[in-house]
């Protein structure tokens, strides 16, 4: 096909690009009064491996000249993805400066027909599906992309997940990648304690058809080191441990900044955290 | 209507490599084995699993297919109904949901198969678009149409199996969003859609045994409705009967009532649907639609006609 590979992923780079993306999500928090912060920060490291270590790109293609495919099932994660799409070129400073506002294009959950958006999600359990149907036209068309879809912890307790989980396996979908953020926070209660059956994780998604590996989310050497050594003969999942509101100390693990702005006073604390991390 | 389907949708893939079928564990009978006997890889079954028969038809449709979702028709519309609100007309993607067995035609399944009210769902999502042919003839037509269409997502509403034609002998072919008289009359205009176009034909016979000229029209876009052509049929007839397989919320008769209003419509008026409410009755096609009050007698003696 002639397609180029996958860029080379420098994970020095990777920490310095994530701690950016985050500082540059709290400026985006200053100027609207709610947005998900949190859940952003919790697959902000697995995002940013998806796009500058797995996505093959061809500029010559036009922009984003994309060579795979990126369904971002958690839809309330998309800040993550708007900072990458900045940085790539994707999206404009501009964009990001009208970030839910009405003179902007983009709102709190991705939106099909956006650059760099390949679908309008937002309602949990729909990306799996979506993909699913993505990675099988691919397929039979004899296209060698792959498709990548990150998908929220709690999207599992969604059963349309599960039907769709089915089918890539019987349909023997190799060129599906997907990407669990357990972090472990539904927005009303954790995840353990509601769903307690869920866990040991891998021995629900394993029987499934699927091969799966759990891994540190934040880690990611790890996470691409698990993706690269996959057998690759069926659709493959990380389990991406993480922690919600990861990066800044008083956001971890402390629900509220699910959907809450931080105030002026927050906000600057946040930033010393990361300038710090940075030094 | 199923076996037309499968047999046009055959010719249709046939030509068109972008056409694809998934179906939720059951299949249009006839020549859809054909199909997929020649092309296994367009031919998909997710099994008893509704939601993502409509998300794969989604993802399918962004990578450039043109999909078909297919089952009956209170499970490609009411129990995925959000995935094909989100994934089908939010992102305004080119998938044709076929629903079979629209109205009361499972006559002896019960409610839970029933579609009383799918065309008055489907089209209150911005982006779809609604069809119901009333006969083989028109399932060919519309099926065609929906193969080659690029507009968004498309509900098209079919009956079962054995429909008589109604259509081969009308004046005029089967047009995307314009009413079609299967002929024409001067005092009394039935409007009406789907199979139940049998009641409308009884019906037209009766009025001409009366003494009056009749126009029979098949509304098999109802989404978008032709009301210029609504507006034309009020004004050119001194009577107009609606005749539907529908609930009375979101029916064309409501609709018809509308633009009579707006467009000051001065002839006689009648809607006939189903009732508002659900029954438990079990028999033929024509034993529920009785049972709504439906029937020919029962429309009839409300017309006066008996």
């Amino acid at each position: 096909m002639g397609k180029p590979s996958p860029p080379k992923f420098d994970i020095v780079a990777a920490r310095r690009r994530c701690l950016a993306y985050r500082r540059r999500i709290l400026d985006i928090s200053q100027q609207v009064t709610a947005l998900h912060v949190a859940p952003a920060f919790s697959c902000l490291e697995m995002v940013d491996l998806i796009y500058h270590g797995l996505i093959r790109r061809d500029p010559s293609r036009g922009n984003p000249g994309f060579l795979d495919g990126f369904v971002m099932s958690k839809g309330h994660g998309c800040l993550s993805q708007y900072v990458i799409l900045e940085d790539l070129g994707v999206l404009t400073k501009t964009d990001l400066e009208r970030y839910c506002t009405p003179a902007g294009q983009l709102g709190a959950h991705p939106d099909y027909g956006v650059p760099g958006i390949e679908a309008s999600t937002g309602s949990l359990g729909h990306g799996m599906g979506i993909a699913t149907g993505m990675a099988y036209a691919d397929k039979i068309r004899g296209d060698d992309r792959r498709t990548f879809l990150l998908l929220s912890d709690g999207e599992f307790q969604e059963g349309s997940t599960w039907e769709a989980m089915m089918m890539a396996a019987n349909l023997n979908l190799d060129n599906l990648i997907a990407f669990m953020d357990l972090n472990d926070f539904g927005g009303l209660a954790r995840m353990s304690e509601g769903h307690p059956a869920f866990y040991p994780v891998l021995e629900k998604i394993r029987p499934f058809g699927w091969e799966a590996i759990e891994v540190n989310g934040h880690d990611a050497a790890a996470v691409l080191q698990a993706v690269v050594s996959r057998r690759g003969k069926r659709p493959f999942m990380v389990v991406g441990k993480t922690v919600k509101g990861r990066g800044v100390s008083f956001m971890e693990h402390f629900n509220i900044w699910h959907y809450r702005s931080p105030s002026k006073e927050e906000y600057e604390k946040a930033m010393a955290e990361l300038a710090e991390v940075c030094s | 209507m199923r076996n037309t389907f499968a047999q046009t949708f055959y010719e249709a893939a046939k030509l068109d490599q972008r056409l694809a079928v998934v179906v939720a564990d059951i299949s249009p009978a006839g020549s859809m084995q054909k199909f997929r006997d020649e092309f296994p890889d367009r031919f998909v079954n997710t099994g008893v699993a509704e939601q993502v028969m409509i998300g794969m038809c989604a993802g399918m449709a962004l990578r450039g297919l043109r999909p078909f979702a297919y089952t009956i028709a209170t499970f490609t519309l009411f129990r995925p109904f959000e995935f094909v609100r989100d994934d089908l007309c939010y992102q305004n993607v080119p998938v044709t949901i076929v629903g079979i067995g629209g109205g009361v035609t499972y006559s002896t399944l019960g409610g839970t198969h029933h579609a009383m009210e799918d065309v008055a769902v489907a089209a209150a999502i911005p982006n779809m678009t609604v069809i119901a042919p009333c006969d083989p003839a028109e399932t060919r037509a519309a099926t065609l149409w929906c193969a080659g269409q690029t507009r968004g997502p498309v509900y098209l509403r079919l009956g079962k199996a054995g429909e008589p034609d109604f259509t081969s002998k009308a004046p005029e072919p089967w047009e995307f969003g314009k009413l079609r008289y299967l002929k024409r009359g001067r005092d009394v205009c039935i409007l009406t859609y789907g199979p139940i176009m049998k009641v409308a034909v009884g019906l037209a016979d009766l009025f001409e045994k009366a003494g009056k000229t009749v126009s029979v029209v098949s509304v098999h876009t109802l989404k978008p409705l032709d009301r210029d052509g609504i507006a034309e049929a009020l004004n050119t007839h001194r009577q107009v009967v609606v005749i539907e397989e529908l609930v009375p919320r979101g029916s064309l008769a409501g609709q018809v009532k509308e633009i009579a209003w707006d467009r000051h419509a001065q002839c006689r008026l009648d809607g006939f649907t189903l009732h508002d409410h659900f029954i438990h009755n079990y028999g033929s096609h024509n034993d529920l639609l009785a049972a709504h009050g439906l029937d020919l007698a029962s429309i009839s003696a409300k017309l006066g006609l008996a």
